[in-house]
């Protein structure tokens, strides 16, 4: 029989993919400098070492401010983009919305190498501001994917009846057309900020000096000393990721259901 | 009544449509579109001593492909990249399969999600997690060594050289890229409709041949999505050939990386990037050209 062994090989894909995330929360609490087994003790050590390290504290907080910034941009772009490409037929759509959607496919070092050419160029410092304008770009064809569904499953006809109770375009769309798709809104705020906290390419290439969550990780990996403290930091890291996504997913498929569309299935 | 000729333009759907799409469009035309244009117009500048003169020259495209490192690393871009894509895909295919079709309605979002989960963790964690499992002293190794399986006289002699090999980065992309190619197969197959499977069976087609020739030709069109989007962000992966290639097996991106930044020779890194991004774009068009008549009668 075919069944079973189709379920058994997705299992093991499964597993797969998890395995090497599932080896971070065994290695953050081993009580070994090195990585390896046999494991020794248990330890909170490293996680110590990270709550007590300043660079990684501005790291954090600069990780921060990009991801709340490009959460907001990334998702008020998708959602005039999204509108536009669900509701209207406009001339050069094919165009318009392809570019605005390559950095899906675009290489990140093109983006950010580009980018990093241009602000230079033009005499812009590179700075937080110039991670969260990078960000902004790889984040929103994301967020237009998940707010597509949610304007796609709205039904026409409630916006028609509040234009016909005398609501104009503006507070229909505040009164009716908001609150049905906030779910969709949130959902995408939360993968727009997931992305920008992990992105590592972009912000290596324009943070400058200030340092990001990834751009010291990917600092720290050449020092062995700094192994076991990176584990537990991307053991949080990895946590924060999971919790975000489950609340994406979750007010991801309440939009679903408030505005009567079938779930398709994931974000894409 | 007479409406005058800009009030019709502006209640007509197009020009609503524009409106709305147009901060989005203009930002994407300016950190985007524009960029990628200066990037091209560099390629083809001098690069003088922290300045770049601005004179057209096709000098950086003539270094650049009569230098044997460029076409050694390209090359090596290259298979990696088609590598990654064939194993990504021959292995997503059956997933995406089981998800279409074996699973109840209900419980596909679930495992979706779950998949969709690995892809959007830190990238550079997981990448890095790899060089962890696959090091010298590192978690094969040393649990191998603990169970007794290497050292002088046992099975294996010495720990495993699994680092700094193309093998290595082969499989740490593949594992980084896999839900990539997962989704869009799984998109085609859903479109399938069921009864087509059921035609071709009661016309007297086994199960097999009933696969072959209809449900892989209908999800020939996620096949296709899921080969290009593999395809083009793996071939210029930065983090993979520096962590796990330990920087001795450079590919484009550390190649245009180090012009841009550390050489700061920033015309020569475009063209570069240009010259890759081409091989890219018509390796991708000639695939897609190649899958045609699967895509026609997608639309």
């Amino acid at each position: 029989m075919k069944l079973p062994s189709l379920r058994i090989y997705a299992l093991a894909y499964l597993l797969f993919l998890y395995a090497p995330i599932l080896l971070l929360p065994i290695f953050a609490f081993n009580d070994g400098t090195i990585i390896a087994f046999p494991l020794k003790g248990f330890t909170l050590e490293w996680f110590g070492q990270m709550f007590a390290n300043d660079t990684l504290r501005r790291a954090v907080g600069n990780s921060l401010i990009i991801a709340g910034s490009t959460a907001v941009f990334a998702t008020v772009l998708g959602i005039f983009a999204a509108r536009a490409g669900s509701r209207f037929r406009f001339p050069g759509k094919g165009p318009i919305m392809g570019l605005i959607m390559l950095p899906l496919v675009l290489p990140e070092i093109m983006v950010g190498g580009s980018l990093l050419l241009v602000l230079l160029s033009v005499g812009i410092e590179l700075s937080v501001f110039t991670v969260i304008l990078g960000h902004v770009l790889i984040a929103t064809p994301y967020t237009i994917a998940i707010l597509n569904t949610a304007f796609s499953s709205l039904d026409v006809s409630l916006e028609e009846a509040a234009y016909d109770l005398g609501e104009g375009k503006w507070s229909t769309f505040r009164l009716i057309t908001l609150p049905l798709v906030l779910p969709g809104i949130i959902s995408s705020m939360l993968i727009a900020f997931t992305i920008s906290l992990d992105e590592f390419i972009i912000a290596f290439f324009l943070a400058g000096n200030e340092p990001t969550l990834p751009t010291y990780i990917f600092s720290q990996l050449r020092f062995p000393k700094q192994i076991p403290m990176i584990m537990a930091l991307g053991t949080c890291l990895v946590a924060l990721s999971i919790i975000l996504l489950t609340i994406a997913e979750y007010f991801r498929r309440r939009g679903i259901a408030k505005t009567g569309g079938k779930d398709t299935g994931g974000f894409l | 009544m007479a409406q005058s000729a800009w009030s019709r333009i502006k209640h007509s759907e197009a020009a609503n449509g524009l409106a709305l799409v147009s901060p989005t469009a203009i930002y994407a035309i300016l950190l985007l579109a524009a960029p990628l244009l200066t990037i091209f117009a560099f390629s083809f500048f001098k690069d003088g001593y922290l300045t770049v003169i601005r004179e057209v020259t096709l000098e950086n495209y003539i270094a650049v492909w009569s230098d044997p490192i460029f076409r050694s690393i390209l090359l090596r871009s290259l298979i990696v990249a088609g590598l990654v894509t064939l194993a990504t895909v021959a292995l997503a295919f059956p997933v995406a399969y089981f998800l279409s079709f074996k699973l109840r309605p209900e419980r596909k979002s679930l495992w979706l999600f779950l998949i969709t989960i690995p892809f959007w963790t830190s990238y550079l964690i997981r990448v890095f997690l790899w060089k962890v499992i696959l090091g010298y002293n590192g978690v094969i190794n040393s649990g191998l060594k603990s169970l007794g399986l290497i050292g002088d006289g046992r099975l294996i002699e010495d720990p495993i050289q699994m680092l700094n090999t193309v093998g290595a980065i082969t499989v740490t992309l593949a594992h980084a890229y896999a839900p990539f190619a997962i989704l869009p197969i799984f998109v085609a197959l859903e479109k399938i409709d069921r009864s087509l499977l059921e035609a071709g069976q009661d016309l007297g087609e086994s199960k097999a041949m009933t696969f072959l020739r209809v449900t892989l030709p209908l999800a020939m069109p996620g096949v296709v999505a899921a080969v290009l989007i593999v395809f083009i962000p793996t071939i210029g992966d930065y983090v993979t050939p520096e962590l796990i290639g330990g920087g001795k097996l450079p590919m484009v991106a550390n190649m245009i990386q180090a012009q841009l930044l550390p050489l700061d020779n920033k015309p020569m890194g475009s063209a570069i990037a240009i010259s890759a991004m081409a091989v890219v774009a018509l390796i991708s068009l000639g695939f897609v050209a190649m899958n045609r008549r699967y895509l026609r009668g997608a639309k």
